[in-house]
C-alpha cells in the first residue's frame, strides 16, 4: 500500500495519469462524439432528423452507433498514398494537426488545486504563451498535408490555410495581450484565479468577458480562424477546392485530420473558458462553498472540486455547442475578405484594446495612488 | 429621357438600399440576428415539438398522386378475364421497347383475342405513360402505387401477364417466376372457367 502510494505522489506518475484522464478520459471522448453530434446538431438546425440508422440488431440508440460505424469504416477503408506524393511527410501530417488540438490541454485546469494536487497537467509559468506557440504548429499540419500531396487543390488549400492562419495568429496574441496586462501575469493559474475576485462587494464576478469584451470577441473569431472552422473555412472550401488541403487522404489518416478538427474545437472552447468565462469558476462559490451577501453555505472540499469540474466541463461544451451552432449560422468569407477582415479590421481593433487597456490601467493606478 | 427609370416603373422593380451602415460593418449584430434563426430552431428540434421535414422512408411514406406513374398493371373484367386485346398498341408506342406480347385466339367469343404473353421488363421501362395513353380499351393501367421496386434479382423485375393482372394481392405481386411462360388458361381466367368449357 505504502509502495502504491509512494508512486502516486510521484509527479511524473501523476502527470502521466492527468495526461491519460483528461486527455484519453475527456478530450478525445468530447472531440469523438462531437463528431457525430455536430451532423444531429446541424440536423436540429434544418429541420432534419438527422443520422439514425447505425444500428446493433434493434438498437439505434437515435444514431449514437454512427460513431462506431464512422470509425470501423475509416480503419478499414484503403488507406492511399498518391504517386508522386512524399511518403514520410504524407504519413507524419495528420499527426502534426492531431498534436497541435491536444497539447493545448496541458495547460488547461479543471478545478482548484486541493493542496499540493492540481487539476491541470502542468502549469508552467509561460502559460498562455505556450499556447500561442503551439497553435502556430497547427499550420504545419495543413501545410505539409497540402505540399506533399502532389495535388494542386491541396497545394491552393495549403497556401490558404497558411496565409489565413499566420493573418490571426497576429492578432490572437495581440487580443490575449489585454488579458495579460489586466491580470499582470501569463500563468494559467493566476489568470484563473484573478477570475473568482468580484466587482461591487462580491457581486460580478471578474470573468474576463467583463474585463476584456473586445478582446474575447477577437480571441474568439481568431481562433474560429486558427481552426479552420466556419466561416474562415476558406482552406477546405469544398464548392471551390474539393476539400482543400487534406484532399488526398484517406481512410484512418483522414479521420485523424476529421478528428484533430474536432479536437481544435474542444481546445478552443477550453481555452475561450480558462480565459474569459472563470475557467473552473462558479460565481460566488469559494475554496469553503458559496458567498453571497455576507449568507455562506458551507461546502466539503470535495464536493467544491466536483462542481467546478462539472462546471468546467458544462461551460466546454456549450462552447464547443457555440462554435458548431455558428458554422450553421454564418455563410464562408469569401478568401479576400477573410484577409481584409484579418487586416484592416481585427488587427487595428486588437492594437486600440491594448492602447486602451493600458491607458484605464494606468488611470486606475493614478487614481489608486493620488 | 430616363430609360432605365422608366423601365424601373414598368417592371415594377423593387431598389434594395444595399448601403452599408455601422451596424452592418460590425457583423455581430447580423451574427447575433442569425443566431438568434438557428438557436430557435435548435431548441425546438432538440425539446421541443419536433418539426421536421425527413420522411423516415421505409417506415413512413410519402402520399404519392393519383396521377403518379408507378408499375404498371393490367386492369380486367367484371368476369375476371384481362381487358387487353393483344392489339400491339403499347409495344408499338413503347420508346424503351420493354413490352413484349404474343397474342393468343379463343373459343371463347366474349373474349376472341387475348394476350398469351404479356411481359414488361420494369428495368427498361422509363415510366414515360405512354403504353397507358396508347391502350384503346384501358386495359393497362400504371396507378398501382408502387414506386421503388427493389429486387436482388434481375429476373424479377420481368413482370409476366399474371403479375401484372392483380398487384393488389401481396403475394401475386411478388411472387418469383424465374422463367415467363404462357400461362395456362384456366390460370388465365380464374373467374370465367365455365364459359370456356362451354
Amino acid at each position: 500500500m505504502d509502495a502504491i502510494l509512494e508512486i502516486l505522489v510521484n509527479p511524473a506518475v501523476q502527470a502521466i495519469l492527468k495526461i491519460a484522464v483528461i486527455v484519453m478520459g475527456f478530450v478525445m471522448l468530447t472531440g469523438t462524439v462531437l463528431t457525430l453530434m455536430e451532423r444531429k446538431w446541424m440536423s436540429a438546425v434544418q429541420d432534419r432528423l438527422g443520422p439514425n440508422r447505425a444500428n446493433v440488431g434493434r438498437f439505434t440508440g437515435h444514431g449514437i452507433l454512427h460513431i462506431a460505424a464512422d470509425g470501423l469504416k475509416s480503419i478499414f477503408k484503403e488507406d492511399t498514398i498518391p504517386e508522386g506524393a512524399d511518403r514520410v511527410i504524407f504519413t507524419i501530417a495528420p499527426f502534426f494537426a492531431l498534436f497541435a488540438s491536444i497539447v493545448i490541454w496541458a495547460i488547461i485546469p479543471f478545478a482548484a488545486p486541493i493542496g499540493g494536487f492540481t487539476f491541470q497537467i502542468t502549469d508552467v509559468d509561460i502559460g498562455i504563451l505556450l499556447v500561442l506557440a503551439v497553435t502556430s504548429m497547427g499550420v504545419y499540419g495543413a501545410v505539409l498535408a497540402g505540399w506533399c500531396s502532389n495535388n494542386k487543390f491541396a497545394m491552393l488549400g495549403a497556401t490558404r490555410a497558411t496565409a489565413q492562419m499566420l493573418s490571426y495568429e497576429i492578432f490572437l496574441g495581440l487580443s490575449l495581450v489585454g488579458v495579460f496586462m489586466v491580470n499582470g501575469s501569463v500563468t494559467v493559474s493566476t489568470l484563473v484565479e484573478n477570475q473568482n475576485t468580484y466587482w461591487f462587494d462580491g457581486l460580478i464576478p471578474k470573468w474576463g468577458v467583463f474585463t476584456q469584451p473586445l478582446a474575447f470577441v477577437l480571441f474568439f473569431t481568431a481562433m474560429l480562424a486558427e481552426m479552420k472552422r466556419l466561416p474562415f473555412d476558406a482552406p477546405e472550401g469544398e464548392s471551390e477546392i474539393i476539400a482543400g488541403y487534406f484532399l488526398e487522404y484517406s481512410g484512418m489518416r483522414w479521420s485523424t485530420f476529421m478528428l484533430a478538427e474536432y479536437l481544435a474545437i474542444v481546445g478552443t472552447a477550453g481555452l475561450t473558458v480558462t480565459l474569459f468565462f472563470g475557467g473552473y469558476h462558479i460565481p460566488w462559490l469559494f475554496a469553503d462553498g458559496f458567498h453571497l451577501f455576507g449568507w455562506i453555505l458551507e461546502l466539503p472540499v470535495w464536493l467544491v472540486a466536483l462542481l467546478q469540474i462539472g462546471a468546467f466541463i458544462t461551460k466546454t461544451i456549450f462552447f464547443c455547442w457555440l462554435v458548431i451552432i455558428l458554422r450553421w449560422t454564418i455563410p464562408r468569407f469569401r478568401f479576400d475578405q477573410i484577409m481584409e477582415l484579418g487586416w484592416k479590421k481585427m488587427l487595428p481593433l486588437a492594437l486600440a484594446n491594448v492602447m486602451v487597456t493600458a491607458l484605464v490601467l494606468l488611470a486606475i493606478d493614478h487614481w489608486q495612488a493620488g | 429621357m430616363d430609360i432605365g427609370g422608366a423601365l424601373k416603373a414598368e417592371l415594377k422593380v423593387k431598389v434594395v438600399d444595399r448601403t452599408r451602415g455601422f451596424t452592418e460593418a460590425l457583423y455581430l449584430p447580423a451574427i447575433l440576428a442569425g443566431l438568434r434563426i438557428t438557436v430557435r430552431h435548435f431548441i425546438r428540434n432538440m425539446f421541443g415539438k419536433r418539426d421536421v421535414v425527413t420522411i423516415s422512408y421505409p417506415e413512413e411514406q410519402r402520399r404519392i398522386s393519383p396521377r403518379y406513374r408507378g408499375r404498371h398493371r393490367l386492369t380486367v373484367r367484371e368476369d375476371g378475364f384481362i381487358k387487353c386485346v393483344a392489339c400491339y398498341m403499347c409495344e408499338e408506342i413503347c420508346p424503351a421497347n420493354c413490352i413484349h406480347i404474343e397474342s393468343g385466339e379463343m373459343e371463347d367469343k366474349s373474349v376472341e383475342k387475348y394476350p398469351v404473353v404479356f411481359d414488361i421488363d420494369e428495368l427498361r421501362c422509363v415510366f414515360c405513360g405512354l403504353c397507358v395513353e396508347a391502350c384503346p380499351k384501358d386495359a393497362i393501367r400504371m396507378d398501382t402505387g408502387i414506386i421503388a421496386m427493389a429486387y436482388t434479382d434481375r429476373d424479377r423485375f420481368d413482370f409476366t401477364r399474371d403479375l401484372l393482372r392483380d398487384p393488389y394481392h401481396e403475394n401475386e405481386k411478388t411472387k418469383f417466376r424465374s422463367v415467363p411462360s404462357p400461362a395456362t388458361e384456366a390460370e388465365a381466367l380464374p373467374h370465367s372457367e365455365g364459359k370456356l368449357a362451354e
